[in-house]
């Protein structure tokens, strides 16, 4: 993976550059190489490099000024949430001020009646719902990550979670934001139920991976809790025979809250790691439903229905909340199980749903080409594939291998129709890949937003597009600086 | 100009010289004046419709209805709740993102739009999105084309999210003002019953409706009514905004909002999203006196657009840069407003 060469005049300027930093912001920069160390690298740490410094705002006011500066010394600047990209989207360049929002963390205001929670961004996803549990109330988007992960980082990525099959994704549940622009600028984008006049650039901003503007309080929609909420365990002893029942339940019209699909290796490895007690078989699908204890009655019978016509060598149904638990359990450990046993890249590429049979077949061709084992687990119900290539990071030449079979799976997503990324984001990790599913007319459409909110390209500029393809604005506007 | 296809509209707007106004059914955006029309009604047709994964592809100009009738046959709908007029196009709705009732279960055009293919006012033909639920890769210009009224570029395919056809609809209502309406509507929208509407009608009072399987329908009604005091009936509504005179106002506030702001205000002609937004007819030219509110008015119809309060200059200053990169030769000629026509009147 490459990075741009960075800007050794800015580098040069280091000390001057914090200094002004710090007497804006007193008590918020960090420049101390010791300490910029911590900042080197989001969740995917195979890549790394030191920023210039950080800076750890606490008001809207203090991210302006801190922008202010960096737009006039032509400072490339990376926003960070909590890092837990697995894109690289916050991973910073040596030239870059990293601007960190852990201390913005308050909720500002809470109105159940208008169904609706503001925070700063810096709040982690997890603790928003958390402010309004009490009072009946949920933030829908729920990422695995989601007692690391903050908003602001959802917002940049368009996070999506288990749940969205019903709710959605970030965007969908973001009524609101204030954005500092890079030169300073203070703007509200959004309204009631999202509305604002005019272009919708809260849709624009949503998910535009940290590159317009940095996001510093959020409003989200909060929705009153349901009653309850079911999972049943259903094991196949083929792939496509899950794949054939997700489109079956699908079509039935019952929407379940989540459908997660695991194959044999998946369930093999989590198994011993977590031991909740899955059967040994080739695909399982967990699928969870909500409502009152009855309706949770009717739709887990018509399901089981619609199941049983696929021969299921298990259809495991939650009786109590520890047998709920005890199956959401080797789901949620997945990453770590596969964590324990190798190092692994994970993928995110999404797929039409029909086409799952054959994509799955081609990641097993591609596995056995490239010689690395690959564990499926997904969210069945909308596409989105997670991949896990297991490899180890000791071998050399491994990761490359790895990273080429990555690049080989996310291809066949986008040739089925589907696309390179479902949630995590493009960040470094796929940027050079856009190609495969965008014409250069696409890119240049999107590059042109980026045009209209940063002229001078210095918000995250590395990420997103080919180096390559935007290239003539980054070096373009640096020369004629 | 009728052009049959994408590369012919393309070429169109890549050779024109005249300011264009892309015209749909021609029932939302009405041309502006002096200008071309350019009717896409000829790039029609739907290119792919996978009921098992929930996803509908249609070139612009097809008809809403011919769209919805195909997924009726598959007993699915739209995912989102376009307001029905007559001889609307998808193209057209999509570029209004015109969302009705549902919207406050799930979401808006724009929640429910997956990918778009537009020509931009250079000629450039544009794809953004996909036909995938989730799709994170690169911009989401798909937003910014909901709603942007044809000011960015001509829409020539979208890919929209279906939903299974809800087997049992029943509905809530309470006689009652708009602003009686607005408690029992946030009261239903703060617990669990999954509402899909929540709006006012005149003569009907607060209308509150929930979808599903019977079982499920019955146990949330039964529940609901007794709270509210409402009576259930099975009746279809919808609220389609008309004017019979004067001109209308869209006004988007928080629910809590909307009592004052209705006290400053004639009755309404509907009330929708659970109180968050409101439809009135006013005298033509007349401008609402409100109170500072959290939302914005706009005028629909009637000879120019018309905002209040006024947008923050910053956010106009994108706005028009926007206009500007995608249509730097300002080919598009759509000023935003509504066409009043026959039927809206009716
Ligand atoms: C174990 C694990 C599980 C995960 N599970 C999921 C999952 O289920 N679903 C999912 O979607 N993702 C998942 N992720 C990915 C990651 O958690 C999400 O992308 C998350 O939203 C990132 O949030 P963050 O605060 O860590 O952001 P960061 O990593 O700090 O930043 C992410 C991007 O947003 C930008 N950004 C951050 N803050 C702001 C701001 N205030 N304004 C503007 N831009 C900003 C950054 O520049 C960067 O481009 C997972 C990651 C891990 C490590």
């Amino acid at each position: 993976m490459q990075m741009p060469a960075p800007d050794q005049g800015v580098i040069a300027r280091r000390a001057a550059i914090a200094a002004r930093l710090a007497h804006a912001v007193p008590g918020a920069v960090i420049d101390d190489p010791m300490e910029t160390r911590a900042y080197e690298c989001d969740a995917l740490s195979a890549y790394r490099c030191p920023p210039l410094a950080v800076v750890l705002p606490r008001t809207t006011e203090e991210v302006a000024a801190i922008l202010r500066i960096c737009h006039d010394e032509r400072v490339p600047v990376v926003p960070r949430g909590a890092g837990t990209s697995l894109a690289g989207g916050s991973m910073p360049t040596a030239d870059a001020v990293v601007v960190g929002l852990a201390r913005m963390n308050a909720v500002l205001e809470t109105d159940l009646a208008d169904r609706f929670i503001r925070v700063q961004a810096g709040r982690t996803n997890l603790s928003v719902s958390g402010a309004v549990e009490g009072a009946g109330f949920f933030y829908a988007p729920d990422p695995s990550s989601q007692l690391a992960c903050a908003i602001g980082g959802n917002i940049g990525m368009n996070s999506g979670g288990a749940h969205c099959l019903k709710y959605g994704v970030t965007t969908n549940n973001l009524l609101g934001v204030t954005v500092v622009l890079m030169d300073g600028s203070v703007v509200e984008l959004g309204g009631p139920m999202g509305e604002a006049p005019g272009l919708d650039l809260l849709g624009v901003i949503c998910g535009s991976e940290g590159q317009l503007g940095i996001v510093t309080e959020a409003t989200l929609r909060i929705l009153p809790k349901p009653v309850g909420a079911r999972p049943v365990l259903v094991g196949f002893d083929a792939s496509e025979t899950a794949g054939a029942c997700v489109a079956a339940i699908i079509r039935a019209g019952v929407l379940p809250v989540a459908i997660e699909f695991m194959d044999r290796p998946c369930i093999r490895a989590t198994e011993e790691f977590a031991g909740a007690g899955y059967p040994d078989c080739e695909a399982l699908l967990i699928i969870e439903v909500e409502g009152s204890p009855p309706e949770i009655d009717e739709q887990l019978a018509l399901i089981r229905g619609i199941a049983d016509g696929f021969a299921p060598v298990e259809f495991r149904e939650s009786r109590s909340e520890d047998e709920s638990r005890r199956i959401w359990l080797g789901r949620k450990s997945a990453f770590g199980a596969m964590g324990q046993i190798n190092d692994y890249m994970c993928l995110d590429g999404t797929i039409p749903v029909s086409t799952l049979p054959q994509v799955l077949a081609g990641i097993a061709r591609l596995s056995g080409e490239y010689g690395l084992d690959v564990a499926n687990v997904f969210h069945a119900g909308d596409g989105n594939m997670h991949p896990l290539i297991l490899y180890n990071a000791n071998t050399p030449g491994d990761l490359e291998r790895c990273e080429a079979l990555g690049a080989e799976i996310l291809k066949l997503c986008v040739q089925v129709g589907g696309c390179l990324t479902g949630e995590h984001g493009v960040g470094v990790e796929k940027r050079e890949l856009m190609l495969t599913q965008f014409s250069q007319a696409d890119l240049e459409a999107q590059m042109q937003v980026k045009d209209v909110f940063d002229p001078q390209w210095l918000l995250n500029a590395a990420k997103v597009f080919p180096l390559a393809v935007s290239a003539p604005r980054r070096e373009g506007l640096r020369n004629a600086a | 100009m009728r052009p049959e296809t994408e590369a012919e509209l393309a070429e169109i707007i890549r050779t024109s010289r005249a300011t264009l106004s892309p015209i749909g059914g021609g029932t939302r955006l009405r041309p502006g004046e002096g200008v071309a029309p350019l009717d896409v009604s000829g790039l029609s047709g739907i290119t792919l419709y996978e009921p098992a994964a929930l996803t509908v592809v249609a070139r612009a100009g097809t008809p809403l209805a011919e769209l919805q009738a195909a997924l009726a046959a598959e007993g699915q709908m739209l995912a989102f709740e376009p307001d029905e007029r007559e001889g609307s196009t998808i193209g057209g709705v999509v570029a209004a993102n015109a969302s009705g009732a549902r919207r406050v279960q799930v979401g808006a055009c724009r929640d429910a739009l997956l990918g778009v293919r537009f020509v931009d006012g250079q000629g450039e033909v544009i794809a953004n999105g996909g036909r995938v639920m989730k799709n994170v890769t690169g911009y989401d210009l798909v937003k910014l084309m909901a709603g942007s009224r044809g000011q960015l570029g001509v829409l020539t395919e979208v890919a929209l999210k279906t939903a299974p056809k809800p087997p049992v609809t029943a509905t809530l209502a309470v006689p009652g003002t708009a602003t009686d309406a607005v408690a029992v509507l946030t009261q239903a929208l703060t617990g669990p019953y999954d509402i899909s509407g929540a709006a006012w009608l005149p003569g009907q009072g607060a209308l509150v409706r929930i979808e599903g399987l019977e079982g499920s329908v019955a146990i949330r009604s039964k529940a609901l009514a007794e709270k509210l005091g409402a009576e259930v009936t099975q009746a279809d509504w919808a609220t389609v905004p008309r004017a019979a005179s004067g001109d209308l106002w869209r006004i988007i506030c928080r629910p809590s909002e909307a009592p004052r702001l209705l006290a400053a205000l004639p009755q309404p002609i509907a009330m929708d999203w659970g109180g968050a937004l409101i439809w009135v007819a006013l005298p033509a030219g007349e401008t609402p006196n409100l109170p500072a509110w959290s939302g914005h008015a706009s005028r629909v119809t009637g000879d120019a657009p018309l905002t209040i309060p006024a947008p923050n200059p910053v956010v106009s200053r994108l706005n028009a840069s926007l206009r500007e990169r995608f249509d730097p030769r300002a080919i598009f000629a759509s000023d935003g407003t509504c066409r009043q026509t026959s039927r809206l009147s009716s």
